[in-house]
């Protein structure tokens, strides 16, 4: 099968999105379907060969966080090109509510278009205006996915109509096994009762997210490390994501930063050490997210989990069985439950374990299995996806 | 002397160009969703068809006992043969029977094993077609409902603009997949 997959995000920004098209991309290449990807991309950015550029995104502010976007005629006329030179039997667009390429794909093409909505929020009065003006793009979608119920329920209350669920993917396996980070003794270690406060003997708490994105919640983490750290003499705190690291360490009390280590942006292979250096993940979002996929990946590496409980963590968490949940915002639950966590490490073994089993449901393979179906029952009789009339 | 009456004129025109093309844009959009639903209706029966013949496959195997295979082969035909009224109730009907068939306990492990493996691939086949069937009418059913709300509009319930085309209907049956 000819796939085409449209990221609205820019590629070479780490992000939940783009992660999800290529590991699907990724995925379906290796199922034997022929798959080309547009997505926005700096110039000196060197993407997969699989992936067509779209040329540069904006940064503008959209739904509560600043995306990097991209619009205007000459995105447009790049998605028409590579829609009229793709020939592909389906085009699979992501975030099609988003204002870039994905609604200018639907805009631009005919045919059997699938779209994935990976967003859930609020109702929210923007989003109600700006309704009509996407029903007309979206009307063309002819398979609706949802990543989530959470995504579902958002999708259903905005543009009415229905979606099937199929949830994110995990490539578990690219997890499963790490080396933690130098300095950091991982999970084989643990902490020690009565720590004296050297490298290794207090403990680590481990986050990842956006630090500058209140959603990710890492200022909720921060409160609770306040009364944490004090507690537990050589408990350390590994973040990692994007942000400003100097701005982290600023809102931590003096006596604590230097035990506060801020990876900032990491590779994708530092990324899972640093999975595997912590002796418990904190999830601290308070909304916003449809699935979690770093939690999913801190589930797959093993790592015992405190998570939020919003609705999606609740779900891949099933219900605390496979991680301890906390009620949202709630630092001092928060502080609470990672200590005991911390002081229990038949728990944390347990954890572990039990995380591992309940992220296996939403591995690639399965994933990728069903997104296949998905093609074949919109693409029934179709000569493929065509570029469309102007306007209409 | 004074040539107001022709920039009237011209203004006027423009009006009714700039109605025509709204209503045409309308028109347009509507009709696109009338052909969605009929292309997902037609995508719905191809899937309701193939799950039939897969279940029928299935009974027909000779991999099951033969009270099974009555079972499913009873169900299948009852779908297949059902009359518009009756056939929401013959497909949710087949939906249960399979699902009553394949979540027998080790079920599935055991027609795995049979046959070098043309038990699974038949397995495989029908979970296949239990899977689209869900999807096929989760498609259906959003088109009919973008439809339906486009045919509530104010606009095109003083103009025609949906032509003859009738109001689709949803398609309602029980289309929970076996758990294989």
């Amino acid at each position: 099968m000819r796939v085409g997959l449209v990221c609205p995000y820019t590629w070479n920004v780490p992000g939940g999105v783009q992660r999800h098209i290529a590991d699907l991309a990724e995925t379906l290449i290796g199922l034997g379907h022929r798959v080309s990807v547009i997505a926005p991309a700096d110039e000196d950015a060197e993407p997969p060969p699989y992936v067509v550029s779209a040329g540069r995104a904006v940064p503008v502010p959209y739904n509560g966080s600043v995306a990097r976007l991209a619009f205007g005629f000459l995105s447009a006329a790049r998605v028409r090109r590579w829609i009229n030179e793709g020939r592909f039997d389906v085009l699979h667009v992501h975030e099609p509510a988003a204002p870039s390429l994905g609604l200018l794909a639907c805009w631009a093409a005919d045919g059997p278009i699938v779209g994935t909505f990976h967003a859930s929020y609020e109702k929210s009065r923007v989003v109600s205006v700006t309704a009509p003006i996407l029903q007309s793009a979206l009307e063309k979608i002819t398979g609706r996915i949802a990543v989530s119920e959470a995504a579902r329920t958002t999708l259903v209350e905005h543009l009415g109509g229905d979606a099937v669920l199929i949830p994110n993917g995990v490539a578990t396996e690219r997890f499963a096994m790490g080396e933690p980070l130098p300095g950091w003794p991982g999970r084989g270690g643990g902490p020690r009762a009565g720590g004296s406060g050297g490298e290794g003997e207090g403990g680590a708490l481990g986050f990842l997210g956006r630090m500058d994105e209140p959603r990710k919640g890492l200022q909720v983490l921060l409160r609770a490390f306040e009364v944490l750290g004090r507690r537990r003499p050589g408990l350390r705190l590994l973040l990692a994501g994007p942000g400003d690291a100097d701005d982290v360490v600023a809102r931590v009390s003096p006596e604590l930063r230097d035990r506060v280590v801020v990876l900032g942006m990491v590779s994708e292979e530092d990324k899972i050490r640093a999975y595997h250096s912590v002796d418990v993940f904190v999830a601290p979002n308070t909304g916003g997210e449809s699935f979690g996929i770093v939690l999913a990946e801190a589930m797959a590496a093993g790592a015992p989990i405190v998570a939020s409980d919003i609705e999606a963590f609740d779900r891949v968490l099933l219900g605390g069985r496979a991680g301890v949940l906390f009620p949202v915002g709630d630092h001092e639950a928060l502080a609470a439950a990672a200590d005991d966590l911390l002081a229990d490490a038949a728990r944390r073994k347990q954890l572990s374990a039990e995380a591992r089993a309940a992220v296996r449901a939403y591995d690639w393979s399965s994933v990728a299995r069903d997104v296949v179906r998905v093609y074949e029952t919109v693409s029934l009789d179709s000569a493929g996806v065509v570029e469309s009339g102007v306007g209409a | 002397m004074s040539y107001d009456w022709i920039i009237d004129v011209l203004f006027w025109i423009a009006v009714v160009f700039l109605a025509a093309g709204y209503v045409s844009w309308r028109a347009t959009r509507l009709d696109r969703l009338h052909v969605r639903v009929e292309t997902a209706r037609a995508a719905l029966d191809a899937a309701l068809v193939r799950r039939a013949a897969a279940a029928l496959e299935l009974a027909a195997s000779r991999l099951l006992d033969p009270a099974t295979s009555l079972v499913l082969a009873t169900a299948a035909h009852e779908a297949r043969t059902a009359d518009a009224d009756n056939r929401e109730f013959a497909e949710s009907d087949l939906s249960r029977a399979l699902r009553a068939v394949v979540d027998q306990p080790e079920f599935a492990s055991t027609l795995a094993e049979r046959a070098d493996g043309e038990g699974k691939a038949v397995l495989e086949e029908l979970s296949s077609a239990a899977a689209k069937v869900a999807y096929a009418r989760r498609f259906y059913n959003d088109a009919v409902s973008q439809a339906r709300i486009a045919r509530r509009k104010l606009l095109v319930r003083v103009l025609p603009l949906h032509g003859r085309a009738p109001l689709p209907g949803f398609f309602e049956i029980d289309d929970d997949p076996p758990g294989i």
